[in-house]
């Protein structure tokens, strides 16, 4: 950023403004004979139901607060992107959803999480469990250092007592699912890392799918590989939507235009601005994410 | 702006360059020396009978070194059964589970301390716990005292080698939802295979040519043991003994025992260097 970025946006009426709980929900919103109605930009009408909702999440690593008074629902079957300038807490807000964190000690959250009404952050919730209902798929593909089929029956051994027959199947259908199946089924011993760095990003998305998560967390999955391999895995998201709940962080404006639904624009650990995609790209309501994705500053 | 004239600097860089070279020739020149010496004098002493027969008595002819070579090498299997599962966990708590904790960090200083530690201090320690107790020396006393020297070796190199595996892999298995024992055994242990593999050789080269721990613990025996618990012929000790001895033909075995014990230290550490270079291809 330089200094006269920086300037443009101190001079913002209301720097960091955080985004009150009455925008948790997107815009447009309404409930109507017991369900949740959303009304496109587009016109149409269409239900929607909260699979994820984030309620004053807080975050710190040690000292430093990462995510400030975060709120926001995510909805069932929908791709739902998370942009905004590096650093400035997208990776961080995901990772609460799988609460990976846990994984180093200085890292802490507050607030509710609740996922499908369960808040997942109270102490006595079953993490392997969600582990397996909430999938992630990271920046750099992550291949075990063993062979393609046992890279996706990793998880399936560790959450189903299978046959080998049925394990053969899930395998298959995940590697389908991922769009690799053909790519690989000649030979399916060889080495993960034998695999180019698109197919190992698909594989580390049909491990993801064999256990059959309900959500699929994406940490800029496509920014370490290639163009073609890219497209390929946004087809797949598209796909994959039918099937499960997406949230995708990504540094790609492009890429959060053509494959999300909606689109949280986070800036210095706050949501700013929370909506259907389209709106979001085209008639924003905050001057930050205009200025965001008009590409003046980030 | 007075530019600086480079010629100063030029000489000084020429003068680094030379110097460093030359310390490293020298350091060469020595391993070389001794190499060149050890096999030339050490070639002789190597002959069929000197693997298939018992030491003789100075004078006797014809004689070898077998007990000593099966000594050493039970004394070291033993000593890597012991030392080696010890380490690999020591490293295993200090990488994976140990962190930055104050636990860990005592550990760690700890291991550097007795990875710095005199062997002949290891040596008297082991006999002071287990030689004088049992009120003989003995092989098993030997592996012991091995087993310490390798302990924090060990240790150090699987918290280096674990550590090289990136925090990645392992979130990616916990967002699979594994528990964290069965990721550092399943996933970081096999990504780190060829370094863990690695150290244990280091940690093996390092105490084959340990002979003061050896010489308060296993001692030394002309006869073929029966059992470990005894004292235990070693090739180490077998060379400190014949070398300082006035017969001829011992001092030739003392040769031959030396080449012996090089060309195992430095296989094992050309195997580990090979490894680690695989590992970085990848």
């Amino acid at each position: 950023m330089s200094e006269a970025v920086k300037t443009i946006f101190y001079d913002t009426e209301k720097p960091n403004k955080p985004i009150s709980e009455k925008q948790t929900k997107i815009p447009g919103l309404s409930a109507r004979d017991g369900s949740l109605k959303w009304a496109k930009e587009s016109g149409t009408l269409e239900e929607l139901s909260p699979k994820i909702s984030v309620n004053d999440l807080n975050f710190y690593y040690g000292d430093f607060q990462a995510l400030k008074d975060n709120s926001l629902e995510i909805y069932k079957n929908k791709v739902t992107a998370i942009i905004g300038p590096s650093g400035c807490g997208k990776s961080t807000h995901i990772r609460v959803y799988n609460r990976i964190y846990d994984l180093y000690r200085e890292q802490r959250a507050t607030g509710e999480v609740f996922l499908d009404g369960e808040n997942i952050l109270s102490p006595g919730y079953d993490i392997i469990e969600l582990r397996r209902r909430v999938g992630m798929i990271f920046q750099k593909p992550t291949p075990f250092p063993m062979s393609v089929r046992e890279n996706v029956a990793y998880g399936l051994k560790m959450h189903y007592k299978l046959s080998r027959s049925k394990m053969m199947e899930r395998v298959e259908w995940a590697l389908r699912q991922a769009a690799l199946w053909d790519e690989v089924k000649g030979d399916l011993d060889r080495p993960a890392a034998a695999l180019s760095g698109g197919q190992q990003q698909r594989l580390c998305i049909a491990r993801a799918i064999a256990v059959e998560p309900e959500i699929l967390l994406m940490d800029e999955p496509t920014s370490a590989i290639d163009p073609i391999a890219t497209s390929k895995i946004e087809d797949l998201v598209v796909n994959l939507k039918e099937r499960f709940t997406i949230v995708i962080v990504t540094h790609n404006m492009q890429q959060a235009a053509r494959i999300s639904d909606f689109t949280a624009f986070f800036y210095r650990g706050v949501i700013v601005e929370y909506g259907e995609t389209e709106k979001i790209f085209t008639k924003p309501e905050e001057k930050q994410t205009e200025e965001y994705i008009t590409g003046r500053f980030g | 702006m007075k530019r600086r004239p480079a010629t100063f600097r030029k000489l000084s860089n020429t003068l680094v360059v030379g110097l460093s070279g030359f310390s490293a020739l020298i350091g060469l020149f020595f391993l070389g020396w001794i190499l060149m010496v050890v096999i030339i004098r050490g070639v002789s002493a190597i002959s069929l009978d000197f693997f298939a027969k018992l030491p003789t008595p100075p004078g006797v002819a014809g004689g070898g070194l077998a007990n000593a070579i099966v000594g050493t090498l039970l004394i070291t299997l033993v000593a890597v059964l012991l030392g080696v599962p010890l380490g690999i966990l020591g490293g295993v708590y200090l990488s994976e589970f140990g962190g930055r904790s104050k636990v860990a960090a005592v550990v760690r200083f700890a291991a550097n301390v007795l990875m710095g530690t005199p062997s002949i201090i290891i040596g008297v320690f082991v006999y002071a716990i287990m030689v004088f107790p049992m009120g003989h020396f003995s092989g098993y006393a030997g592996a012991v005292s091995l087993a310490v020297i390798m302990l924090p070796v060990v240790v150090r190199t699987t918290e280096d080698m674990l550590r090289l595996v990136p925090n990645t892999l392992r979130e990616s298995a916990l967002a699979l939802g594994a528990p964290r024992w069965k990721i550092t055994f399943q996933i970081v242990f096999r990504a780190a295979k060829s370094g863990l593999l690695t150290g244990v050789l280091l940690a093996i080269a390092r105490v084959s040519g340990e002979t003061a721990p050896l010489l308060f613990t296993a001692l030394n025996s002309p006869y073929w043991m029966k059992s470990l618990s005894g004292p235990t012929a070693n090739l180490t000790v077998t060379i400190f003994n014949y070398a300082m001895s006035p017969y001829k033909d011992w001092q030739q075995q003392a040769w031959g025992a030396s080449l012996l014990i090089m060309i195992g230290v430095l296989s094992a550490t050309i195997i580990s260097r090979l490894y680690l270079k695989e590992r970085k291809k990848r």
